[in-house]
């Protein structure tokens, strides 16, 4: 996998395909910072990569403490890669807590880089070690190398005016430059953005800078390692790249369905981890005419998106789990009022406050079922971060074209993970006609023209939608029982069972509406391994990963869960078994055997963290050795 | 509330000349014989046509309780959604289409108990909306148990022996959720139903206005002590603007705010006209009014109804609009191809 050859930096630069490099650290020590910097250098350099940022839900968890490590993992390559990497190959270890909590998962050999200055004993006592690790053998395996990053980066310091205090803040950037320098990255990008971020705080700029410098020249000039290492541009698809987090991708798509759709966009959320972020971006857009209201709690954020939809805005409500729990009702009243709102779940830990900063893919059944009543709402799940923004466009189609709410699933991972996103041309994104009702569409019995709220696309079952303002067309809607047609109250028994089985014909039409469920399947496989959200960059190089071991297995990723594609059926019924990777108890899993009668198994995980490559390949391997 | 704008949609239907039946739904109106909400309902539908009101930008929303059916016997558009969240719902309808007149309808119960949350954060905001609450001190829809303005001891299906709850005084929550106009009405009198509506519609931002309403199914009579025929005149104090505050047959009675801070009722006879308490319904303070409306203990007592409170504050719509267009003028209108480079961006050959 790598070859030497001479390079401008040093004496020896090897070339990788790939790296995984894991960046650990106090709460307080500024390792997201340091990985979003690393990513972005990544990036501007060309490579593929992905992010999995991992830090305590504690704004300032106690120092020094297991507890309040904070992460930031980021594997970058020359290839198209799915996930950030099971495994780092490259451990930066801020204090002992962080190697403590991290160390486990370094590969074999890997390299393990430590700030020597913060073990001191009152450090690896808080950490739990009882002997100091950096002396006691137990690293053996690894190429351990012990830097002085505090005291490196005082003295780098020195020629400051910053306190010696402050410029010890700086040391994350110190150890930004030994890895930037380590994988030869291009540094402009970072001393430029150190300039423009902490521009207000010159001091901060020049210790942060100097840290970076020297860091960068520890490496080349300290003789430690053996060489550096290169990991060439990825091959991706021609384009204009940006690497996006999920959650900014989201709010992106939100943005751009709105101006497909022509109408305005309202965004009514309270907020909530990890989902904030949504309600931060659009709250940037002002001049868009976004609305953004920050409610009293979820149930008014998903009640104000409610009122905001009837009045002909693009409403939607932004939360996690039990924002959804509170909001229930509400989802209850947008199916039976038949009005579009895009309800976007960004899923963590649960049940309860659960493990608010982690992901976790518990809510499908949540949004599959969470509502009393027969109340069908269609679902659509984002793949990875850069697909929210065309998951988001599509939840907002469907609320759009068939007035109903539409939950869109993401989860901590996608939200926080980011990725290379080719920007797309607006051009090329159709546009979604609303289609308001502007006319009478009903005779009276009297002969007189007018409107009944309730009648159908006969097509779509998507039910006739004028707005207030519109005269001639002035209706009333409610939660109780309409009669199909005019919407008047009913409480008749024989047009209940009518309007239940109507809404739920209108959701499950929508299938003839989406894409067939695509099949990978180039050896005629008896199993299928059929993901979800964002399972499906573990899965898919598990896949790969188990081809290239000469075994027979399928793929296939659902992005529309309520309705399924029209045509998993078919798909499913091609193989013996089917294994569904999902960070839960097996929701999918049990969805997919009640409607098809398959033998479908779960594969669960639910540490908080996203799918290992390794553990999805092992388990499809194990699968394939019981068949 | 009166719509900022109005021109949204060329219109068939002429504003001037509408008149009661043109508000009237076709559904049959379902309240009880003999329910108080058929008169709010009579007043409300004869003084929108007064108003000049149109019917395709006047929107009801409502919660749920006997009070929240308004909307179907309205000729406008409406929403009857759930219990408590009309506030919220409304909030979303009034931000995203200022030129919509938008009226919540609610009661004891759907505003104050369920739905409190809601009443006080729009109250602060000072949405631009008028809030209804048609307060019967019981809960009707579900067949008569206390509500948060029933009195401590009420006797009724969920409380046998009777309430242990202390009563919220609405008024009270409503100034202390910094409402900017705040009134009260009752069910017997359509000229001061439809002159406190009135002046509802008219304020900009939140206007609360609470409805003495009978149940006379559940709680008959529970405001007959202040609002019956032969007892108004001694019992309801009416507020009037810049007028000293009495009442009574001959106006023999007036309120007086004493040096310890707190009112009276005294005889006008014995402290004089110029120690009457004169009302500010624009007082910026909003603790007269609070006094106000904490002058009776419940409605077995002299009661003020009027308007308490009717102070100018920048309504959310119009500040949140203001908002808008001033981040647009700094930034420019929104690009979405601009805003998707935002980013590091690099190309791919």
């Amino acid at each position: 996998m790598s070859s030497t050859v001479a390079h401008p930096n040093g004496p020896k630069v090897r070339t990788l395909e790939s790296v995984v490099i894991r960046f650990a650290g106090d709460s307080g020590d500024g390792m997201q910072v340091t990985g979003d910097r690393f990513t972005a250098e990544s990036a501007v350099f060309g490579n593929d990569l992905a992010t999995l940022p991992n830090f305590p839900a504690e704004i300032r968890a106690p120092a020094g403490t297991l507890s309040g490590v904070s992460v930031f993992q980021v594997q970058i390559a020359a290839y198209d890669i799915l996930t950030p990497g099971d495994e780092p190959n490259v451990l930066v270890a801020m204090n002992p807590a962080a190697l403590a909590t991290n160390v486990a998962d370094l590969a074999k050999g890997g390299t393990l880089i430590v700030n020597s200055d913060a073990f001191d004993e009152r450090a690896l006592e808080k950490a739990g070690y009882e002997t100091n690790p950096l002396a006691d053998g137990s690293l053996a395996g690894f190429r351990v190398y012990e830097i002085p990053m505090t005291s490196l980066t005082l003295k780098a310091c020195e020629s400051s005016r910053a306190k010696p205090r402050d410029a010890e803040r700086s040391k994350n950037f110190f150890a930004l430059g030994i890895i930037s320098w380590l994988y030869n990255r291009p540094v402009d990008s970072t001393l430029e953005w150190i300039a423009a971020r902490y521009g207000a705080k010159p001091l901060v700029v020049e210790a942060n800078t100097l840290a970076f410098r020297a860091g960068y020249n520890f490496g080349e000039t300290a003789e430690l390692f053996d060489s550096a290492y290169e990991v060439p541009p990825s091959e991706l698809g021609p384009g204009l790249y940006t690497n996006i987090s999920g959650n900014t991708a989201l709010a992106w798509g939100l943005l751009a369905a709105a101006q497909l759709s022509g109408l305005r966009l309202f965004l009514g959320a309270y907020p909530i981890t990890p989902a904030s972020e949504l309600l931060h971006e659009l709250a940037k857009q002002k001049h868009f005419g976004t609305v953004t209201f920050q409610a009293e709690d979820e149930i008014a954020g998903a009640g104000a998106a409610l009122g905001a939809s009837f009045g002909g805005s693009l409403g939607v409500t932004t939360t996690s789990g039990p924002g959804i729990d509170l909001m229930a009702e509400t989802i209850g009243l947008a199916v039976s009022l038949e009005l579009p709102l895009v309800i976007v779940d960004v899923q963590r830990g649960g049940p309860s406050t659960g493990l608010p900063t982690k992901t976790e893919q518990s809510d499908l059944l949540l949004a599959m079922h969470g509502r009393h009543g027969e109340a069908p709402v269609p679902i659509v799940a984002a793949r990875t971060p850069g697909h929210c923004f065309a998951a988001a466009i599509e939840a907002a189609r469907i609320a759009l074209k068939y007035r109903t709410p539409v939950f869109l699933l993401s989860d901590g991972y996608l939200a926080n993970g980011s990725e290379p996103w080719r920007v797309p041309d607006l051009a090329d994104l159709p546009a979604i006609d609303v289609g308001f009702a502007t006319t009478p569409n009903h005779v009276d019995a009297d002969g007189q023209p007018s409107f009944w709220p309730y009648a159908r696309d006969p097509a779509t079952l998507a039910r006739d939608w004028a707005v207030p303002g519109t005269a001639g067309l002035e209706h009333r809607v409610g939660g109780i029982e309409k009669a199909d047609g005019s919407g008047n109250v009913s409480y008749d028994p024989d047009n209940h069972e009518r309007m239940v089985q109507l809404r739920a014909a209108k959701v499950a039409g929508i299938a003839a509406d989406i894409p067939p469920v695509e099949l990978d399947d180039p050896d005629g496989a008896e199993l299928l391994v059929l993901g979800w959200g964002s399972t499906y960059g573990a899965a898919a190089a598990a896949v790969k990963r188990v081809r290239a071991r000469g075994l027979r297995v399928a793929q296939a990723h659902l992005v529309h869960i309520n309705p399924f594609p029209a045509n998993l059926g078919e798909v499913l019924g091609r193989f013996r078994r089917v294994l569904i990777p999902e960070n839960n108890l097996g929701q999918l899993a049990g969805l997919v055997r009640a409607r098809y009668l398959v033998d479908a198994t779960a594969l669960s995980a639910m540490r908080g963290t996203p799918f290992r490559i390794a553990e999805i390949e092992r388990a499809t391997v194990e699968h394939l050795e019981a068949m | 509330m009166r719509a900022v704008e109005r021109a949204r949609t060329a219109t068939t239907i002429s504003a001037a000349g509408t008149t009661r039946k043109d508000w009237t739904s076709d559904q049959e109106v379902r309240w009880c014989p003999g329910c108080g909400d058929y008169s709010i309902l009579a007043a409300l539908q004869f003084l929108l046509p007064e108003l000049g009101a149109r019917r395709e930008n006047t929107v009801f929303v409502s919660g749920i309780g006997c009070a929240a059916r308004f909307p179907y016997y309205m000729n406008t558009y409406g929403m009857h959604s759930i219990h408590g969240r009309a506030p919220a719902i409304a909030t979303g309808l009034a931000l995203s289409r200022p030129d919509l007149d938008v009226w919540v309808i609610s009661g004891d119960g759907d505003a104050l108990s369920i739905g409190g949350n809601h009443l006080i954060h729009a109250l602060r905001r000072n949405v631009n909306f008028t809030i209804l609450m048609f307060n019967n001190e019981i809960y009707g829809l579900t067949k008569g148990q206390f509500s948060p303005t029933s009195e401590v001891g009420k006797v009724t299906k969920s409380s046998p022996f009777g309430s242990l709850d202390t009563p919220f005084n609405p008024l009270s929550v409503a100034l202390g959720a910094e409402a900017s106009f705040v009134a009260r009405t009752h069910d017997l009198d359509r000229p001061h139903m439809m002159e406190i509506f009135r002046r509802a519609y008219e304020h900009e931002g939140s206007a609360f206005v609470e409805i003495y309403q009978n149940c006379n199914v559940f709680n008959d009579g529970a405001f007959e002590k202040v609002n019956a025929k032969d007892a108004r005149a001694e019992m309801l104090i009416p507020l009037e603007h810049g007028k000293p505050i009495r009442f009574g047959a001959e106006l023999e009675h007036g309120v007086v705010l004493r040096p310890d801070g707190t009112l009276e009722i005294a005889d006008v006879a014995a402290v004089g006209e110029d120690a009457l308490l004169v009302h500010d319904e624009r007082r910026e303070n909003p603790g007269l009014a609070f006094l106000l409306a904490r002058l009776a203990r419940g409605p077995y007592e002299p009661t003020p109804i009027g308007v308490f409170r009717a102070v100018d504050r920048p309504h959310y719509g119009a500040l949140l609009d203001a908002q808008i267009a001033e981040v647009a003028r700094r930034k420019g209108p929104g690009d979405l191809a601009a805003l998707l480079r935002s980013g590091t961006t690099w190309t791919v050959g």
